[in-house]
């Protein structure tokens, strides 16, 4: 191993930053002893914490942010490779059980500085408005805490940041401003999606997306390599590692690479004093004023669980008892059929096309929530996994099939999962490499969840079939993205934190990440973390002002 | 069984190494992923079982699998390079190969009276299909399911390993590494000059 292999040892140290847009580069960074008081310690650099420790920092707030991945340089880093980038993903083991059982890591789970944000797939949607008040407005679900209107706000902001590619007008929703970059060049398998829906009559658009239309600084435009849930090498996906880091780099903030907190420690008074870390090779103690965890919905309550101590002996911020409860992902299933056509869905980000239609339209259903659906573009052993999991092939029949990959097309859903207390996140009696009790997570899907995906199913067979699809086949079992397991309320009683992010039980504890989500929507949900992080912030800094932080 | 020769005669990924598809860590991870050649992790016996496997799971048109999926599958338990979950019922994940392994080869041995790569290819296949539909009979399984074991080690490891292969890419017309050059040509029927031409009837 060479002495410069980010796995191993921590890049960001000794005043520097590795400068993400340059080989080699470094940045400066500003640094603080594990003895000075921050005014905030951030568990997680992705979409929650990275934004966060953007925004706090640049509010004047002093910042260390924590996260046990690498810092990688994506232009010398990241191979052209799906295999070598599994490097991105969480690895470390969970088990995963319950009648649907999720499949914990590659599609939901990041282990890098900048999180799973590094592999998202960049599928960038607000949420419905109405579901910000699921159950006064649509009757299923529970409320969130905030208006929808606040929320447009922070989208916004959060859109601009990511120079977002789309639409000049976005179909579905209240009016909203043109996205900031022109939208992609569609290809093939995105033209499969729009002449389905053409022929059925709904609406389809060019999906809003975190990859560059045009130039941005050192960034060169999209080049349609359709690597990018295995990672950007060239920085046209715009995501935390490229936009919100270097920002709070900038602004005053540390970040420490390879460092795993293991425990977040209560004083006497039942206040936040800092936490336990591991890095190189020893456990160290960062004090801070406040901290927030942000390591997403199943590293979040892991870590709350684990800080259980004598003042909080079922775990921090867990009077409720709901800390891990909750948990939900979203339905993620596939259609997929053969075209006459070559389509090659490996060029060009893999989701070009969408529709939000069964998520804005309500009649025609029967039940609760809605679903997208988006073009698909999976790489070789991604779509040997469909293959061979939810299709059931092996031997003569996998190859012969793999061989029609050029003349594939499919449409995948993003699917509303109903928030259910028995899918949860607790911690096993096995240990991880840092000693520390690995996470057990449980799920199963709802009854409502079922019809959902029967009905998507049916639908985007379909539609598959008008675009002129044959050999038509649905996976069964598949989920993306992880939420829910630390849930935002206005009660104490149902609820881990308060509108403001948080925690009723310990006021300098706070989370800012998936796991705040009372309901899961239909859509992607780093867009919707990311503008949450963003109210946040603008929540601590309002308390602030008050002295009330 | 499909008698027609490859889709994509000619076509080989490898000639794109020295273009701008491919950049320097590209080169490094796949040209070390060429030398793999033997076990490192499995013991010789385990490796002659896995060889067998693989020659099942990714049957060639002739020949045997490329030794890269089963040296890929061995590098996997070295490394121990872990998916990011397991299900309850699963030892980890070398620990579910060796038993596996073991407990294939017992299960052969009391039905057919050999180890799984001295069996015909008829009774390789009929074995397999027993642990697919869970019905793997000998105690040597213990508390590990087969039919887990057979869809989350067996078939899931050797797939991904075989089509993280330029071979497999070739077979398929998969354009492979594209970075810094990707691709400028995305409508239907279009393809650059650096992808596969395929071989119509």
């Amino acid at each position: 191993m060479t002495e410069d292999d980010p796995t191993r040892v921590p890049r960001a140290k000794n005043g520097r930053a590795p400068d993400v847009l340059r080989v080699g580069g470094w940045v400066p960074m500003r640094c603080f002893a594990d003895d000075e008081q921050v005014d905030f310690v951030i568990v997680g650099t992705g979409a929650g914490g990275g934004t966060l420790s953007c925004k706090l920092s640049e509010y004047g707030f002093s910042v260390v942010a924590l996260d046990v991945g690498p810092y990688w340089r994506p232009l010398e880093d990241f191979a052209s490779d799906e295999h070598e980038q599994y490097k991105l993903y969480w690895t470390d083991e969970r088990i995963s059980g319950g009648e649907d059982a999720l499949e914990l890591g590659r599609n939901n789970s990041g282990q890098s500085v900048g999180g799973s944000m590094v592999h998202f797939a960049m599928v960038s949607l607000r949420f419905r408005p109405e579901w910000f008040k699921s159950r006064s407005l649509l009757g299923y679900g529970v409320d969130w805490p905030v208006d929808w209107r606040e929320m447009w706000g922070y989208y916004r902001e959060v859109e601009e940041n990511l120079c977002l590619a789309g639409p000049i007008k976005y179909p579905w929703g209240p009016p909203r401003p043109r996205y900031p970059y022109r939208p992609h060049e569609l290809n093939a398998a995105a033209k499969v999606l729009a002449r389905g829906c053409e022929k059925l009559g709904i609406k389809w658009c060019s999906t809003p997306i975190a990859t560059l239309s045009a130039p941005r600084g050192l960034a060169h435009p999209c080049v349609y390599r359709g690597f990018c849930i295995a990672g950007c090498s060239t920085n046209a996906k715009q995501s935390a590692i490229n936009t919100w880091l270097p920002r709070a780099l900038k602004a005053g903030a540390e970040i420490r690479d390879l460092a795993m907190v293991g425990r977040v420690e209560l004083d006497a008074n039942g206040r936040v004093r800092g936490v336990h870390y591991h890095r190189e090779g020893q456990w160290r103690f960062q004090r801070a004023r406040n901290v927030v965890v942000a390591g997403y919905a199943i590293e979040t309550p892991r870590l709350l669980l684990n800080s259980a101590c004598p003042q909080a002996p079922d775990g921090l911020a867990n009077s409720s008892g709901l800390v891990g409860k909750y948990l939900m992902a979203h339905c993620n299933q596939g259609v997929y059929g053969v075209f006459d056509d070559e389509i090659r869905w490996y060029k060009a980000p893999p989701s070009l096309s969408l529709t939000e239609h069964w998520n804005y339209t309500d009649e025609g259903k029967d039940f609760d929530g809605g679903y997208a659906y988006m073009s698909q573009g999976p790489l070789p052993v991604e779509w040997s996994g469909t293959q061979t999991g939810n299709h059931k092939l092996w031997g003569e029949s996998l190859l012969r099939d793999m061989e029609r990959y050029n003349h594939y097309a499919g449409l995948k859903i993003v699917g509303e999962c109903q928030a259910m207390e028995t899918n949860t996140v607790r911690l096993a009696d096995e240990k991880d490499r840092f000693g520390l009790p690995i996470a057990n997570v449980t799920f199963a899907h709802s009854d409502n969840d079922k019809k959902l995906i029967a009905h998507a199913k049916n639908f985007m067979r379909t539609a598959l079939e008008a675009a002129g699809g044959y050999d038509i086949w649905a996976e069964e079992t598949e989920t993306a993205h992880l939420m829910g397991t630390c849930r935002m309320g206005d009660d104490p009683r149902s609820s881990v934190v308060n509108p403001d992010g948080r925690t009723w039980d310990v006021p300098n504890l706070w989370i800012c990440d998936g796991s705040l989500f009372p309901t899961s929507g239909g859509v992607n949900p780093s867009l919707t973390i990311q503008a949450m992080a963003c109210r946040i912030a603008d929540r601590i800094k309002a308390l602030a002002a008050r002295a009330e932080v | 069984m499909n008698n027609r020769g490859p889709r994509y005669p000619g076509y080989n990924v490898l000639d794109k190494r020295d273009t701008p598809s491919w950049n320097e860590i590209t080169r490094k991870v796949i040209d070390h992923r060429l030398t793999l050649d033997g076990p490192k992790f499995f013991t010789l016996e385990e490796w002659l079982t896995l060889r067998a496997l693989c020659d099942c799971i990714v049957p060639q048109r002739s020949g045997r699998a490329p030794v890269q999926c089963a040296a890929l599958v061995d590098h996997k338990m070295e490394l121990d390079q872990r998916d990011g979950f397991r299900p309850p019922s699963l030892p980890s994940q070398r620990e579910a190969w060796r038993r596996g392994i073991a407990a294939i080869n017992e299960e052969c041995r009391e039905r057919y009276g050999g180890a799984f790569h001295e069996l015909t290819g008829g009774q390789q296949d009929r074995l397999l299909r027993l642990l697919e539909e869970g019905e793997a009979s000998s105690p040597a399984w213990g508390d590990m399911p087969a039919k887990v074991f057979f869809k989350r080690r067996l078939v899931h490891d050797i797939a991904a390993a075989y089509y993280a292969l330029p071979h497999a890419w070739n077979e398929m017309g998969f354009g492979g590494p594209a970075s810094p050059r990707g691709y400028v040509r995305l409508d239907f029927n279009k393809r650059d000059r650096w992808e596969a031409i395929e071989q119509h009837d």
